[in-house]
């Protein structure tokens, strides 16, 4: 009997789940007037067409700052900013987990590696539209330590598609000005791996538009216990006492010290998975979060938007503020 | 006091389901008779309830007080004890649906920072229900509850600290449920606070091993070092692996990797263990030698963690929209699903608890499966 309770029970919830709001955000899905092809490389100048109208963007082409009233500002890159959102509104530094691509390979009968593949397009879009609108920081969740329990075939392939990924992209990270920093306990990557994301650091450690910070093997609760390390060797050097230990000294031992904004303002997750999953955890510590029921795959233009529009119709008090 | 804007009815039904059985109603014997009827239908959704698996803990953000209070043009003040009783009901419902631990937050650190009337008002508040908590027909003994308070208590007026200490006391040898009272807390603080503790243990081992202590367990330390390179070095997958198909479920979890961690990490010389979600890893690290730091570990800060007294929560309910941690359980939350009703706190009900636990029995069974696949 109460068997038959509980299914019926799940079975009541399943139908009013179906019936629900589909996304946890508040905020009215956006509409954009422009549809940008992110499968395209941006360096080779995406063509955009707005109204059949083909609007040359091109990385390369500076377009002039216009300032009309009622009319989104068109920055450097091209891609103006949605009537709905406001420039003044916008975060600084947006973190990112990039979930759902095994799912979303496992949906269209394809091997996870697919899905892996996958993941870059909605990435180099994202990538582009922080630098187009002002975001200063984007920081994403590319491979957790729990990640290292997959099986070994996947693991390597991560691995690898990275290195590749890492390599044919640079050009276009040197064009675009943008700083790549690794955070993550990278001993444990393959030696190719670490030297490639040694010369990427390198390359672009003078670049300012945007700074990108991929978590490579990164967990939030590894990133205190190496910050708790480096505390007491400074504490045994004699560098500073036990009693001066407090939140600054700390957070300046954590991986996130390779930015001026360490802490994330927006934490956008898709694939519906409500959790922060041991990502940047003293560093989420006031970051509104969006959860979109999207793959990370499917991720696109309109889901970022929408990510935006939520967060700038959030209010932040910080604990005190009324 | 209102809870709903449904109808007449619904409306009635909640403030039904609400009233607790020991609760004298007021308007006859309908009332009486209504008041019974939805006892007995919570006890049923309870019991279908109970036929799935259950949170071993769920941990609330008790958010909306103030905005209640100014939507029901309230005086200052009132919004926090209309919190207060929702607040009880709610531990009511969670400990007859036999979940074990709750823990709310009550005052962060930030708070501090709000008008001295406000904050002053709070205190006063908190010291008066602590008090009422401790009496004979209180809700704290008629579950058998342990209470803790978690935070910095030295940042609390004198005679919220006197109060809280003595309930803690009063109450420590209770053992049916907990309940965990954060207040004056926050998690930045908290691991600050494992941090120093931490550095301070192991500054104390420096001191102990620069005595002399540490060379009597020199040859067992050797050989159990040879063990775990030999069998893990190579194979740290399926060492973890193989202590992961051991777990079944949060609370196991931690107990196992406090056990395994605690067994190795002062027999060995020359690995690190350190533990991601209840994954233990064996890596390379310098030798131990005399004066050298000894390596700080994930559970030494675990240990220290001001809610080390508790399993991780299962659940964290956010109530009032808002999508944020506001450093709440930054670390004990990293795997925690998290939702955040619309409803203001002093309007959460019977309706969102059940919804909550629905949602976690649907996803535990997700990630049940998903832990079979490793």
């Amino acid at each position: 009997m109460t068997f038959l309770s509980c299914r019926f029970a799940i079975f009541c919830f399943k139908v009013a789940s179906r019936r629900a709001a589909p996304s946890r955000s508040s905020s009215k899905r956006s509409s954009s007037s422009l549809s940008i092809s992110w499968l395209s490389s941006p360096s080779r100048g995406t063509s955009v067409r707005k109204d059949d109208a083909p609007v040359s963007t091109g990385i390369t082409a500076s377009v002039p700052y216009v300032s009309r009233k009622g009319v989104s500002p068109v920055v450097e890159c091209g891609v103006p900013m949605p009537a709905e959102l406001r420039e003044e509104l916008m975060p600084k530094h947006v973190a990112v987990i990039m979930d759902g691509n095994r799912r979303w390979a496992k949906m269209r009968g394809l091997p996870p590696s697919e899905g892996h593949v996958a993941l870059v397009p909605p990435l180099r879009m994202v990538v582009k539209l922080c630098l187009c609108w002002g975001i200063k920081v984007l920081t994403v969740f590319a491979f957790s330590t729990e990640n290292l329990l997959r099986p070994k075939l996947e693991v390597d392939f991560l691995f690898s598609h990275f290195e590749r990924t890492a390599n044919s992209e640079i050009e276009a990270i040197m064009r675009e000005r943008i700083k790549i920093t690794v955070i993550g306990d990278t001993s444990k990557l393959p030696k190719s791996l670490q030297k490639t994301i040694t010369i990427i650091e390198e390359k672009t450690k003078d670049n300012s538009r945007l700074h990108l910070i991929m978590a490579i093997n990164y967990g939030g609760k590894y990133d205190i216990v190496q910050a708790c390390k480096s505390v007491a060797k400074k504490v045994q050097d004699g560098i500073i006492h036990l009693e001066d230990i407090n939140e600054n000294i700390v957070e300046k031992e954590l991986k996130t010290n390779c930015t001026e904004l360490p802490y994330p303002d927006l934490l956008i997750r898709t694939s519906g998975e409500l959790r922060v999953s041991n990502f940047l955890l003293w560093q989420l510590a006031y970051t509104e979060f969006f959860f979109h029921k999207k793959l990370w795959p499917d991720f696109g233009k309109d889901e970022f938007v929408e990510a935006l529009k939520s967060f700038q119709q959030r209010q932040r008090r910080y604990g005190f503020l009324s | 006091m209102k809870f709903s804007s449904h109808t007449g009815l619904s409306q009635t039904l909640q403030v039904s389901l609400l009233n607790t059985p020991m609760q004298k109603s007021s308007g006859g014997i309908t009332s009486h008779l209504l008041g019974g009827l939805c006892c007995y239908l919570r006890r049923c959704i309870f019991s279908v309830l109970s036929v799935g698996p259950l949170p071993n803990h769920i941990t609330f953000i008790m958010d909306g007080n103030r905005r209640f209070a100014k939507k029901r043009n309230l005086g200052e003040g009132d919004g926090h004890k209309a919190g207060f009783s929702a607040l009880l009901s709610i531990l009511r419902y969670c400990y007859e649906l036999g979940i074990k631990y709750v823990s709310v937050y009550a005052f962060s650190i930030d708070n501090f920072r709000r008008k001295p009337k406000e904050v002053q008002s709070v205190m006063d508040l908190m010291r008066e229900k602590i008090e009422e908590l401790l009496q004979q027909e209180s809700i704290i003994n008629e579950y058998g509850i342990r209470i803790h308070f978690i935070g910095n208590m030295q940042l609390l007026t004198e005679p919220v600290r006197v109060a809280a200490e003595k309930a803690m006391r009063v109450t420590a040898n209770n053992q049916e449920r907990v309940l965990l009272i954060c207040i004056a807390y926050t998690s930045t603080d908290e691991i600050v606070h494992a941090v120093q503790e931490s550095c301070k243990d192991k500054w104390n081992q420096i001191q102990a091993s620069k005595e002399g202590k540490v060379s009597n367990g020199g040859s067992k330390i050797n050989g159990l070092d040879l063990h775990f390179r030999d069998s893990c070095r190579d194979n740290a997958t399926e060492a973890c692996s193989s202590l992961h198909k051991g777990v079944k479920d949060a609370g196991e979890k931690d107990a196992l990797l406090e056990q395994n961690s605690e067994k190795h990490s002062d027999n060995y010389s020359e690995g690190e263990i350190t533990s991601c979600n209840g994954i233990v890893e064996i890596t390379e690290e310098r030798k131990y030698k005399q004066g050298e730091t000894a390596s700080i570990k994930l559970v030494d800060i675990e240990k220290h963690m001001y809610m080390a007294v508790a399993p991780d929560p299962d659940i964290l309910i956010r109530t009032s929209g808002e999508d944020r941690l506001s450093n709440f359980l930054l670390w004990q939350t990293s795997a925690c699903p998290l939702y955040a009703p619309k409803v203001l706190w002093p309007e959460i009900g019977l309706r969102h608890l059940v919804w909550v636990v629905l949602n976690f029995q649907r996803h535990h069974f997700y990630l049940e499966k998903k832990k079979k696949q490793f």
